[in-house]
Parts: C-alpha cells; structure tokens; sequence
C-alpha cells in the first residue's frame, strides 16, 4: 500500500505527453485519473520510473458533436459522460455505463481514456465502446490513427496503444432513439462487474460482455445474430461463442456462462421496453 | 427534563466530520520515523535466513531488526504459555502475514522500500489451513510441545445419550461459522517515544491502561513513566483490545534509535495481521417432542485458534457454549467445545465474540425444529421461550444466570411491524409462479451475554479488574469533567456520559465534558469493549455524580441556611423547597467548594470531585426479536434483504439516536457475515481474500434500510437499568437472515445454507432442485 519511488512530470499538451513518453521510454506510465494506476501501484504491481501527469491537459476533456459521432475526449470524467445531454441523448447507453463505474469518487475522478486503455475485462466502459461499435483515436510521433474498439483490445490488460503513443479521444457512432440495456451481475454496488452485458439495439446493433475473457468481449456472433432480427433463443443460443470466462471465489465457468444468457435475455427485456 | 432517554446530538461529532479528529497517524512528533513490517508469504516455513545487508544500506534507514535483535525478549503478552507469538518469527513462520522483519527509517516510503529489499529464505512445511486438516490423523502439527493440534479439549460431563435415544424427534446440523476479518476503517496504528522521562505509546486501542499495565510489566519500568494514549480510535470491534507485537517493536525501536518510531498498518496487512473473528465449527443436536418442545440440546463447538492462541480467543467458545441456550427453557443442555490451531491469522474478539456463534446455531436449530414438525418457526419460539416470571434463571452455566428479558414481549412488538400472514401468502403465490422471485422470511429471537463487569470476569481475559472507573470532577466555574477509564472508539461515550451527568448533577450538558483514553489524564481504567461502556462505566459516571450532589446540596444548604434535605435544584441553581427566592447557583457553590471559610464544618476542599471503581454484581443479558424478508432471483441465486425489522431490548435508553446506530452498525455487520464477508484461505494457507476487492465489506449502497422498534426490561444489576447494546446486531442478524434465506427455499428440501449465502451457492441449490 505504499509506492515505490517514482519521478512525476507533467504534460501540458499532447504534444508534450509525446515527448514526453519519447524520453522517458518504457518505464514511464500516464497518470490519468489513476483509479487503475494507482492501486496497482500502492500494492507494487506496477512500478514505473516516472508518471507523466496528463490531467492537466484541457484539450483532452470535451463530449462534442462531430456529425454522425459524438467524440469524447479520453481525459473526460465518467461523471461528466453520465451527465453530458448529449451522450443521453445519442449514446444513452454509454451515459447510463459511465455511472455504473465503481462509486461516486471514482466516477468524480476517473477518465473514460483511462478505463478504456486499461483493457480491463472486467470495467464496464471498454463493453459499451464494443457494443456501440466506438473508434478510438490514437495519438504518437507519427500523428493519429484510428482503430476500431474490438481491434483495440488485444488481451488481458492489453491494448493496441503502443510504447509512445497515448488515447486521445474515443469516436462513437450516435445511437439516437435506439433500444439499449446494460445488466451488471454484482455482489456489492462498488464492484467490478462479475458479469456484465452491455446491449446496444437499433441499426448498428451490437453486444459485448463484461468479465468473459481474458479481455473486453465482443459477442460477434450474437451481435451478427441480432442484426439479422434473429429471435431471443438464438441469439443466447450462441452469446457464449468464444468466450474463455476466469473462474474465482464469485463463480464458476458455467455460472458465468449461465448468467451471461441470463443477463443478455435480460437486457433484450429492458431495451425492447 | 431528563437528558438520559433524549436524542441528542453527538459531542463527538463536529470534529470528526469537519476533519478535526486526532487519530495516531496524525501525530507527527519532531523527528518521527516509521516501522514497516517484512511479513511472512508463506503460512508454514522454517526460516533458512534472513539478509538485511542491502535493506540496512539503503540512506535513511535507521534500523532492521529480526528475530535474532531481541532474542532475549519475551514473547508476545496475551497468547498461552510456550504457544505465544514472538514479536518476529523465530526460526518458524506459522501464518501468513506473521512478522518476519521491521525495518525503521526516517519516512515511509523508504522503509517500505527496504523492506523490499530484505531476502527471506523459507524452507515450506507442510501447512493445515482449516479445522478438518489441522485434526486429520498424521497432520503436520504447529507447536511441537502440544504433540498434536488440539489445545485443549472439554468433553461432556454427560453426553445425554439416554434423553436422544428417548426422544421422539431428534435434527442435527453441522454449522460453519464463517471466519470475519473485523476490518475496521481505522487499522493497527501505534506511535512510540521512549526517552528520558520514559515510555510514551500512542495506540489505537479499547483499553489504554491494559496495555499501560501489560508493557511497563513487559519491559519492567514502572507505571509511573509508562503513558499510554488511545486518542480518537476509528473503530476496533474486538480487535483493539489484542496485544500485537508492533507496539512492543515500536517502543524498543524507539529506544534505539533514539527517536518517535510510528507503525501504521496498511489495509493489505491489516486483513491478514489484525487478528481474526468467529471461525468456528458447530455439531448441534436437539431432542424435542412432536409439538416442537425441546427436551435436550447437545453441542460441539470446535474453534480454530489460528496459529497462536490467545486468551480472549479461547475465551470464545467458553462464551458460545454458555449462552447455547439462548431464550430457551431446554431441560437437558450437554456443551463441549475443542480449540485447535491452523496456519491461518489468529483469532479473537469480533463483535459478539462467541455470541453470535450461540444464537446462529439455536436459532438455526429452531427452524429446523419448526422445518421437522410443521409447527410456524414463531409458534415454535413461543413454546420454548423462558417465561417472564422465571427470572433469574439459571442456565446449565454458571457464567449465564439470566437476570430479566421479555422474549415473548419483544417478538410480539416485532409481529406488529411483520405483516407475518400476508407475506406467508405471498411467499407461497410466489413458488407457484416461476418468473417471480422466492420470498423468505426469517426470525430471530437472540439473547446476548453483556456488560462485562462482574469481578472476575475480565480477570479472565487478562485484565486488572472488570470494574470501570469514573471520576467526577466539578470546575471552580461549575463546569463539569467526567474522566473514564472505558476509553471509547467510536460508541458515543463522550455524549452519553454527560447525559447521564447532566441529569444527576443538575448542570447544563453543554457545560460537561469528558475525558479519557490518557493513561496521564485518567490514572486507571480497564476498557470498552463487550457491551460494558454504559452498563459498567456509564453507571460509574452516575454513582460518582450522585456523591458529587450530594456534597454540592450539602454547601448550597450551608449557603442558604438551610438543611440539606430541603435542597432542590432547577436551571443550575439550588434552591431551598417552597421559598424560590432563596437560590444560590452552582457556580457559586463549585467556587465555593474550594474555600475553606465557606464550607460547612466537617468538608474540605475537593469534595466536588469524586471517583468510584464501578463494580456490578453480573453480567447483563441483553436481548430482541428480528426478521429479515429477503427476495432470491431463481435465475441468479442473488439474495436481496427486503425488509429487516430489529426490537431490542437493551433495558433503559440513554440515547435512542446512538442506541439507533449501534444496532444499524451491529446489523450491518452481521449481514455482511451472513451474505458476504467469508476470510478463506487456499489448503496451502495462502489467503484467498487478500484485499478489500476479494473480502467483501458491504458499503451503504448495499444494505437495506431497518425498521426498529424497542422494549425495556431494565437491567436490575445497575440504577441505569441499562444492559448495553453495541454488539446486538451482529447476533440478531445472521441467524435472521439465514433463516430468512433457507425459508425461501425450503419447498426444495434445504435444511441449511453455511454462511456467506452467495449468489453461486444458491444457484446451485436452484440448479441441484431442477
């Protein structure tokens, strides 16, 4: 519960936190809100060299309107997700998952860039990016580049943002009008979900699940499956396909998978209301 | 208007919401350095070696110590003979989580980072990590001087074989009473400063002067310039009033190195470090009749001690099996109990301490009476309840002579807010209709043993005495002090001890204050802790109040001219009965009462200012009814608590707002181990449930809201009346909420659920029954 030494520097820009991840290379970590960082450091999971701080760059916090998207900058606060009128009014479901995070301080303090480039299977933002079919912005020395949320998350822990390079902004196709649902199977309200599906109807339909393998999971087949108006049954019939759940103290492999099509016939439920 | 039985607002509370508490970390005396422990990663190990050389190099560290540094000094105060715990591990290391090493450094951080450099070489031995495999035949024992793993074993002193044979109905359970980390929001945190005029400890502690007592023994100075300082304590739950080596390291550290040596627990550490709570295992049988009439009990209480036992660990099964009875008239009770020791953190109070263990089991044994007879679990309760009219009743233990209790009385006043017969409909419409939810409603009727205050009765446990001392001390401005040995950590003492002053000596609440947890400031004192702040202490306050008033009238009537018999007192002033014009007000006569010239023959100077060790004849019992409804998603297995309704009866209410928040509090915490706190290790003794993600503390967000209702049979051991309220909750809830869980599903045959009723045990009882 106590840090080992680290250096801190701040980044003022991008372009700053660029260089800055340029000089102090491999063993240099973002800071962020910290919410992830932080305690794997305390418990010396996690020991970098040196934090850049890059919660004072403003040009990273914003929710706007970019025609067919709403983009949200990646150091925007799960607070201000879940309160934006815009992300209720086109993204209602990726509003309604920014405040299900953890508790009140952590949705006060944590970043929706943080969570998602965490690639933590079992955080609930990086399965609302899949289900809504989102694009995150990558920023590195040679300038930005896009990628699609299920090719960003490539294993536990592990994303597609590369050694220099630092989430930016997250690109998510508006949702207007459209069915949504996300069911979060806890113990305590504060927890990590043991099972979470976010659902995301309408013409891009998509749904993702939370906590069923080694990284954020998106259900292709049930999602081809629901965009081609296939009934209830088959699509639980196939939402566990691919799925490689961890088993702990909270459940087994098949009560995972059980509560997977519980919670999916769930969500099928509440966004068809 | 009398301020005992008024909702009034906590002294304490300004402070500490507004950040102005003073708790032991936030001490920082000039040139303060830190301790930090390497402890042991392995739950059984002979220790090869241990290398401090690049730890001991690292600038700013001031001292490594292990075992080999005090190899002189006593083991740690507080275990049995010859199975204590050193103060760092000799040569073996019998838990995870067991001192190995400390390292002092002149901050935190760097004697964090040295203690990440020390090397300890194991040699792993074979470790047990539960009751069944330290008791296995052949199983690697931990201390070798006891041969095996049993510390001791009571066996029946008649087995009432004869009244089971005979019985027409018998049931019989194996209960696991799940081991509870106590977890509270402050950890361990001790600052030591030995220098020249002696040994300072500042501790986050129940009982100061116990552990004053206990380390000016330990170390062999005198208590004169031993202080020992509890300041604000953020909570302890039992868990405080166990000596633990940090405080014996700090002190020699400090010693040492010549400087303030603080140690403060980390919540990763303080799960494995901070000792253990229930842990115990239950072989019940009852012998009752076809109307659910018990006509015998027979129980086995087997306790895992942890690695080193201690006194108030094998206290516990002491406490559970003489309170086995509960409020129940059972001709034939046969107790036993076994203590034995695992690779696991050692275990000691936690709220309740041995008598939530005792009215899991009864009350669990009562349902499953009602489950075999088809008599209502609340009819089964009333045909064996102790009649009012029966008190004192003696139990088959000495320890528990019931004093008073109106159990019938308090679940009558729980069936007022329990619409018993609408949710038993709704209940079975439910189980007809598979897409709603099973409804299940469980009772409890508990009893508790409190107020531990009788002579002998700590004495047990270690301690000096079990009286509680109070002095009274009135100010030159008539102002009050109230000073306590019962040092609070968190219970509301400050408030309720000047409500109890305030109503006897007549003098303005605002205009009394109370000190305690100083050692320097309040000479002796023995502590807080099973339910005795008020019923023992509050009491002390009251009998030296009493003697204070007295006195007061005494120089108020030779002030007046009048007899002391005619004094009355109104608005702090003492007037003479019928002639209102004839007043003098306490402040005068406080100034006064240190004047010679001014106070009536025979009195001297200080006579406002008294002070009594508290003694009372037996413990107090007390006692209530409680029902929990829960809701079990069929799909899911999720247990949700609908509604939790709580009558207790902890005799005369000093306070309702804080009688209010000890049994919310109490509550809470025995939900939390009934459906979510469970300390588990793996077989090799590594525990499972290492950090607060893992070891589920329920949060606000997770409890539902209580009704409570009150009954009062006063205590007839003290004038209060009072009986003490702080562990209730934690033996009311569990068994309510078990009950509640089985009764929801037993149209599927189940006769039990262990605790913690998690959602995956339920589902596979669901998935067992399709």
């Amino acid at each position: 519960m106590i840090p080992a030494q680290f250096d801190y520097v701040e980044a003022t820009s991008v372009a700053d936190a660029i260089r800055l991840l340029a000089e102090h290379g491999d063993e240099a970590k973002l800071l962020a809100g910290g919410h992830s960082l932080i305690p794997l450091m305390k418990l010396r999971l996690v020991t970098p060299a040196t934090l850049i701080d890059v919660t004072h760059i403003k040009e990273l916090s914003y929710i706007k309107e970019d025609g067919n998207n709403i983009v949200i900058g990646a150091l925007t606060r799960h607070r201000d997700v879940e309160q934006s009128e815009l992300v209720k009014k086109h993204l209602p479901l990726v509003a309604h998952v920014a405040g299900e995070v953890g508790d009140p301080q952590v949705r006060n303090r944590g970043t929706i860039g943080g969570s998602l480039v965490h690639g933590d299977p079992a955080a609930d933002l990086p399965a609302a990016a899949l289900a809504t079919g989102a694009t995150m912005v990558i920023a590195g020395q040679n300038g930005e580049r896009r990628i699609a949320a299920q090719d960003f998350f490539v294993d536990f822990l592990e994303t597609a943002v590369q050694p220099g390079e630092i989430l930016i902004a997250i690109e998510f196709p508006k949702h207007t009008n459209a069915g949504w649902a996300y069911e979060k199977f806890v113990r305590r309200a504060m927890d990590y979900a043991i099972v979470g599906v976010a659902l995301q109807l309408g013409t891009k339909p998509g749904v993702a699940l939370v906590n069923m393998s080694n990284k954020p999971h998106l259900a292709e087949s049930a999602s081809q499956a629901i965009a081609k108006g296939a009934a209830i049954g088959d699509v639980l019939a196939v939402i566990n396909d691919n799925t490689n759940p961890p088993e702990d103290l909270n459940a087994t492999v098949e009560y995972r998978q059980h509560l997977a099509r519980v919670l999916t016939q769930r969500a099928f439920a509440t966004a068809s209301k | 208007m009398s301020l005992v039985g008024a909702r009034v607002l906590r002294k304490e509370d300004p402070n500490l919401i507004t950040g102005n508490g003073q708790f032991v970390d936030d001490l920082q005396p000039t040139g303060c350095t830190s301790m930090v422990f390497v402890r042991s990663t392995e739950a059984h190990a002979k220790i090869r070696s241990i290398d401090t050389a690049e730890a001991l190099a690292l600038p700013g560290v001031l001292a490594v110590w292990t075992s080999a540094n005090i190899a002189q000094l006593a083991n740690c105060p507080g275990g049995l003979p010859g199975l204590d715990q050193p103060l760092l591990a000799k040569d073996v290391v019998r838990f995870v989580g067991e001192g190995v090493a400390v390292v002092v450094a002149t901050d935190r951080y760097i004697a964090a980072d040295a203690a990440e450099l020390i090397i300890v070489d194991y040699e792993p031995l074979p470790a047990v990590a539960s009751l069944s495999a330290a008791m296995a035949p052949g199983a690697v024992v931990l201390h070798e001087v006891l041969g095996g793993n049993t510390v001791h074993f009571q066996d029946f002193e008649n087995p009432l074989d004869d009244v089971f044979a005979a019985a027409p109905r018998t049931a019989s359970l194996h209960i696991v009473n799940n081991r509870c980390a106590p977890t509270p929001i402050e950890p361990n945190v001790c600052l030591a400063d030995w220098g020249r005029s002696g040994l300072t400890l500042w501790a986050a502690f129940q009982a100061p002067h116990h552990l004053r007592n206990t380390i000016a023994q330990y170390f062999g100075i005198p208590q004169d310039s031993t202080r020992v300082v509890a300041p604000d304590v953020g909570g302890g739950f039992g868990a405080k009033i166990n000596f633990v080596p940090e405080f014996f390291l700090t002190a020699l550290l400090s010693k040492e190195v010549g400087r303030p040596v603080k140690y403060t627990q980390t919540r990763s550490e303080c799960l494995v470090a901070m000792l253990h709570g229930r842990a115990q295992e239950h072989d019940a049988s009852i012998a009752f009749d076809n109307d659910g009439r018990i006509l015998a009990l027979k129980l086995t209480v087997t306790q895992d001690q942890g690695a080193y036992p201690n006194g108030t660990g094998m206290g516990l099964p002491v406490l559970t099996t003489a309170m086995a009875a509960g409020c129940y008239r059972i001709p034939a009770v046969a107790i036993s109990w076994r203590n034995v020791v695992t690779n696991t953190t050692p275990v000691a109070a936690y709220r309740g301490a041995g008598r939530p263990e005792a009215s899991y089991t009864i009350e669990r044994l009562i349902d499953l009476i009602a489950d075999e007879t088809g008599v209502d679990p609340v009819e089964v309760r009333r045909r064996n309840f102790i009649p009012v009219d029966a008190f004192p009743y003696a139990t088959h233990s000495p320890l528990a002579m019931y004093d008073s209790g109106n159990f019938a009385g308090a679940l009558d006043e729980l069936l007022k807010y329990v619409k018993y017969d609408e949710l038993k409909k709704e209940q079975e419409k439910r189980r007809q209709d598979p897409a709603a939810k099973l409804l299940g409603i469980g009772f409890a009727s508990w009893l508790e043993i409190a107020g531990f205050g009788p002579p002998g009765s700590l004495e047990a446990f270690g301690h000096l005495a079990s009286w509680e001392s109070a002095q009274v001390r009135i100010q030159p401005d008539g102002s009050a002090i109230i000073f306590t040995g019962a040092s609070p950590h968190g219970q509301g003492t400050v408030t309720t001890y000047a409500q109890i002053a305030a109503d006897e000596l007549g003098i303005d609440f605002d205009r009394i204050s109370v000190k305690h947890g100083d050692t320097a400031v309040v000479p002796q004192g023995i502590g807080t802790m099973g339910s005795r702040a008020v019923a023992v202490g509050g009491e002390g306050v009251k009998t030296a109040s009493g003697r204070v008033y007295e006195n007061a009238k005494r120089i108020a009537a030779h002030l007046l001219e009048a007899s002391a018999e005619d004094i009355i007192i109104e608005d702090e002033k003492f007037f003479v009965k019928g002639t209102p014009a004839r007043s003098v007000p306490w402040s005068e006569v406080a100034w006064k009462s240190f004047q010679p010239l001014e106070l009536p023959g025979g009195m001297e100077p200080g006579a406002l200012d008294s002070t009594v060790f508290q003694q009372v004849p037996n413990f107090s019992f007390p006692s209530g009814a409680y029902c929990c409804v829960v809701e079990i998603d069929r799909e899911t297995g999720a247990v949700n608590i609908v509604n939790m309704y709580l009558v207790d009866d902890c005799g005369t209410v000093i306070n309702p707002l804080l009688v209010e928040g000890q049994v919310h509090g109490g509550v809470a915490q025995g939900i939390a181990q009934a459906l979510f706190e469970h300390m588990l290790y793996d077989p090799s003794g590594v525990p499972r449930t290492s950090t607060l993600m893992d070891y589920l503390v329920p949060a606000a967000s997770d409890l539902p809201g209580y009704v409570t209702g009150r009954t009062n049979t006063p205590n007839p051991s003290n004038t209060l009346g009072a009986k003490g309220v702080g562990e209730s909750g934690s033996v009311g809830a569990p068994p309510a909420v078990v009950n509640a869980v089985v009764d929801a599903l037993s149209h599927l045959g189940v006769k039990h659920i262990d605790m913690p009723v998690t959602p995956i045990k339920v589902w596979n009882i669901l998935e067992g029954a399709k």
